[in-house]
């Protein structure tokens, strides 16, 4: 079975593109980036100025807004508007700014502090009302700008500053949060993988929609090779599943394994064994979540760590139900001030 | 009974003769479910269209439906009209409606001596007495003496009227306030009319229900014309009003009129987010309806995210307006210190509601001017406006929409639940007479980017060059990390935080220069002022009036402006030998009159949950003035 690619919307439906053709560097600003050496932020930095300039995107309509943390300073880095807002908070900015300016190119960029700690909620709501931000979550699994807690994305009983004796919480999984509140697009990807990064951002760029982006991001300070197990060049082949709308789901060097569906989940299947016709081909566009959190669940050493667009379907924005409404009461409606002053009734005083 | 007649404004048939008053207060209580908020709503419209000057107050429980007959479940809504101009709604009722036990123990005391009692006999059963904690029943145990009463079979006597329309029981009792309005409108020589059409109106696909409270209503009018009791059947002239086109309004209305009126003056699309809390929600529902004009509403997930979304909106060049109460406050004073260090026109508006915690959440108070003025991190200058009447809180939203795009400021305005629900009639105004409102940064469109700093400032207001996104090659970041004066950068030098700290405060200060002086009712000097601000200008106006009546010289000042303080303040309050300063909290604007100006103010301050009462304050005004 092949499905078909999921529909995406022309270009410039979505983006508001640039008169002239821009270069990566049109998209960065002069202030100094103050990240450590070797942290993964320089690499999303690098791949997000490609992407933009992969897309043309015109600067001045594309605002970055962020919350607080490492990966909130980001709005800095672009030569676009921006907002270094409080923590935690940045989904309610960018949701007011959307629905009020529609011509503009709104991202989210925040952390696993930021978004599923502090601003938990606002992730929650932003993503279930479809309102068309773009969230990146730069995922590194700990607290690296106040030097080295443990974040709600820590493994249990991880040893981190504030948890000398280790955690005693699990972590949040940030795909399944995200497809808990049926986000319309829903995406992993990796800093140390350039060109799969550049694709998926451009993806998210391109999707009519709240987008929901969770980026692997070493923090080689205080949380270093926090994916390296399966990251690492080496390795990926066999423990990461990199996700094709339509295409069946192999991995493995010689694409020789298959996830299907069990009992109780998903299971690996020998691509060239007698289960072969049951490997699953991936459909984002299936409008029930229920697949794409069975992958979402999909963890290192048991399974393969998915990468890709693992959902994306289309139904209108939070902005398309608002304006539409607008539109229908200023057609139906008298909208004269005067009138309205007036209320339902009035009476002369002589 | 009556059936439908077509006499609908009666003062014959009684024995009763009428009398004519100045001013009378009514009081309706009764069973949250009894429908007293509607009753009172109607007689309030009557009295409108009769021509009086009226205020009213309705006061009602957090809960929605309490136990029914229970002390908690009580509602009631006094009005008082007059044939002169009015500021309150009156201290002390001269007529008492009291729909059951219940109502009646919970505000015989408000009534004034040999006050007038309307009571619905028919609810003063065992079980109800003893839900109201009486040990005998006050109707025969003598308790009453000393008032007036008209005892009436109130849900007996409705469902009688109704008795061949087959309603259920249910609904046949429910017509029981339409008698009881019925009842008052004989009493008060009210023209049924109003009513009966709006009646037409709100029932009108229910033909039976719209039937039987016009027969409820009738019934009721005719039941007082029976009525034997002395000086009850009473006629108040119209008021006279200053000439034009009158309707009546609540402050929360008139917080939504001020914000459309405002979004049309400035040419910006409003943004309003919020999250429903008493008393404020009415506001987010009723603009919600007005989709017509553009409004974007966003009920937010909560107090944060409301505010967050109303400085999207600001920063992307919409309106942006949130709305709230004191907890909502306490909520977003983060993100409100983020409007002040990105320095965005953001509007505010806080429904004040007693504290603290949840406090009385249905109940008025001016406690949040300290929380405004000081509730946030670090040094946060912003400004603050209070309105004084229902009314004034359209054009005091005016007011904030003005400053804050003219100084590039949030504004916070302050209202409370006495002015939310509080009716009075209000002279329409005239949208074409009223001031534009600029927006500078129109003017930046064209602007060259060499010349373009987002932290420049305007060299009067001192006023950033804000710009939404969108212009080209005017990109810039913003935020909430102090900012490197003219540039915006980030910076953390010692001297340049002295510099941002001095001149948000400056900035504020300015906005003195460019609001009215501060207004003195009586002697330019002398023994005593009463300084007083926001929703209690009604009371303390009254007060004020009625001691100067008792012979006694007394200068009255109200403040609508609260930071900065009008620029006369100081010379003001210097200029008499006592300072009195009313509040319905524990002494907030004095402790800032102090702590400004040196003066040795006193406070008369009352957190009762109830609006400032005028009858308290004048004895304490004589007081001093005696002293």
């Amino acid at each position: 079975m092949v499905l078909q690619t999921p529909p995406l919307e022309p270009v410039e439906s979505i983006i508001p593109l640039a008169d002239e053709d821009l270069k990566r560097k049109d998209y960065a600003s002069d202030v100094d980036t103050r990240w450590c050496p070797g942290c993964g932020d320089y690499s999303v930095l690098a791949q997000m100025q490609r992407a933009l300039s992969n897309l043309n995107v015109a600067p001045e309509k594309m605002v970055f807004v962020s919350g607080i943390g490492c990966s909130s300073r980001f709005p800095y880095y672009m030569n676009t508007y921006g907002m270094h807002s409080i923590h935690g908070r940045a989904p309610t900015i960018a949701s007011g700014l959307k629905l009020s300016r529609p011509d503009l190119m709104v991202f989210v960029i925040t952390g696993d502090g930021d978004a599923l700690s502090i601003g938990g909620n606002h992730l929650l709501h932003v993503l279930r009302r479809n309102v068309d931000v773009k969230i990146f979550l730069f995922n590194n699994r700990i607290y690296g700008l106040t030097k080295g807690q443990y974040s709600p994305t820590s493994e249990l009983g991880k040893v981190t500053k504030s948890s000398p004796i280790g955690t005693t919480e699990r972590p949040l999984n940030p795909l399944s949060v995200a497809l808990a509140s049926e986000a319309t697009f829903v995406a992993r990807s990796f800093d140390t993988d350039p060109q799969h990064l550049t694709a998926t951002i451009e993806r998210a760029a391109r999707h009519h929609g709240a987008a929901f982006v969770e980026i692997l991001q070493n923090c080689n300070i205080f949380n270093d090779r926090a994916f390296g197990d399966y990251t690492d060049r080496d390795v990926r082949d066999e423990r990461l599943l990199y996700l094709e709308h339509g295409e069946p789901m192999l991995f493995g060097e010689n694409k020789d394994k298959g996830l299907a569906v069990s009992a109780t989940g998903l299971r690996v299947v020998d691509a060239n064994g007698p289960d072969a016709g049951l490997i699953l081909h991936h459909d984002a566009t299936r409008p029930s979540p229920d697949v794409h959190q069975l992958l979402a669940r999909c963890q290192y050493p048991e399974m393969p760590v998915p990468m890709g667009v693992i959902r994306q379907v289309t139904t209108p924005t939070y902005g398309d139900y608002l304006d539409s409404q607008i539109e229908v009461a200023k057609f139906k409606n008298r909208h004269d001030v005067t009138q309205l002053l007036k209320g339902r009734s009035t009476w002369q005083v002589e | 009974m009556t059936t439908t007649s077509t006499q609908t404004n009666g003062s014959g048939g009684s024995g009763v003769p009428i009398q004519e008053r100045d001013r009378v207060t009514v009081r309706f209580a009764g069973d949250s479910g009894d429908g007293m908020q509607l009753a009172g709503n109607r007689f309030a419209d009557a009295t409108a269209i009769f021509g009086n000057d009226f205020s009213t107050l309705p006061d009602f429980p957090a809960e929605i439906r309490a136990p029914a007959g229970s002390l908690a479940g009580v509602s009631s809504f006094q009005i008082s009209f007059s044939k002169h101009q009015i500021f309150t709604p009156g201290d002390e009722p001269d007529t008492l409606v009291a729909m059951n036990p219940a109502a009646l123990k919970s505000h015989l005391s408000a009534l004034t001596k040999g006050g007038l009692l309307v009571i619905n006999e028919d609810a003063f059963t065992s079980g109800n007495l003893k839900k109201a904690n009486y040990p005998s029943n006050p109707l025969s145990d003598g308790s009453l003496d000393g008032y007036r009463i008209i005892k009436a079979p109130i849900t007996t006597a409705a469902v009688a009227a109704v008795d061949d329309l087959g309603l259920t029981n249910q609904n046949a009792e429910r017509t029981k306030n339409f008698f009881a309005l019925g009842l008052v409108y004989w009493l008060y020589d009210r023209d049924l009319q109003p009513t009966l059409d709006w009646i037409d109106q709100r029932f009108g696909r229910l033909p039976n229900i719209a039937e039987a409270n016009r027969r409820a209503l009738f019934a009721g009018h005719a039941y007082g014309e029976t009525t034997e009791i002395a000086d009850a059947h009473v006629r108040v002239p119209p008021a006279v009003l200053t000439p034009g086109e009158y309707r009546t309004i609540t402050g929360n209305q008139a917080l939504v009129l001020g914000l459309i009126t405002a979004s049309h003056l400035t040419d910006l699309e409003l943004f309003y987010g919020s999250y429903p809390i008493t008393p404020a929600s009415d506001v987010l529902v009723e603009l919600a309806a007005l989709r017509e004009f553009g409004v974007r509403t966003f009920q937010a997930e909560d107090e944060i995210s409301a505010i967050g979304t109303a400085i999207g909106a600001a920063y992307g060049g919409a309106l942006g307006v949130t709305g709230t109460s004191g907890p909502g406050i306490a909520l977003k004073s983060e993100a409100l210190n983020l409007a002040v260090m990105t320095e965005l026109p953001l509007i505010v508006l806080d429904v004040q509601r007693s504290g603290p915690s949840t406090g009385m959440p249905t109940k008025t108070e001016q406690t949040d001017l300290l929380q405004v003025m000081f509730g946030r991190n670090g040094e946060s200058p912003l400004c603050v406006l209070a309105a004084k009447t229902p009314g004034d809180c359209f054009y005091m939203v005016l007011e904030a929409v003005r400053l804050a795009y003219q100084f590039v400021t949030p504004v916070v305005l302050l209202s409370d639940t006495y002015l939310a629900n509080t009716a009075e009639p209000w002279p329409v105004p005239d949208v074409t007479q009223l001031d534009m409102i600029d927006v500078p940064y129109r003017k930046l469109e064209h602007v060259d980017p060499e010349e373009f700093e987002p932290y420049k400032r305007d060299p009067d207001t001192l006023a950033r060059m804000f710009i939404p996104p969108g212009q080209p090659d005017l990109q810039h970041r913003i935020g909430g990390l102090e900012k490197s004066d003219i540039t915006g950068d980030v910076a953390y030098s010692p001297e340049n935080h002295q510099r941002m700290t001095d001149l948000r405060a400056e900035k504020i200060q300015r906005i003195a220069n460019f609001i009215p002086e501060v207004e003195v009712d009586g002697p330019e000097t002398g023994d005593l002022l009463v300084l007083s601000w926001g929703s209690t200008y009604g009371a303390v106006f009254t007060a004020v009036n009625d001691a100067r009546d008792a012979g006694h010289e007394v200068a009255h000042a109200h403040l609508q402006y609260m930071n900065p303080f009008p620029r006369n303040l100081g010379d003001v309050v210097s200029r008499y030998k006592k300072v009195l300063i009313p509040e319905a909290n524990t002494g907030q604007l004095r402790m800032l009159i102090r702590a400004n100006f040196l003066v040795d103010a006193q406070g008369y301050n009352e957190v009762t949950g109830q609006p400032l009462s005028a009858r308290l304050l004048t004895e304490r005004i004589k007081q001093i003035a005696s002293e």
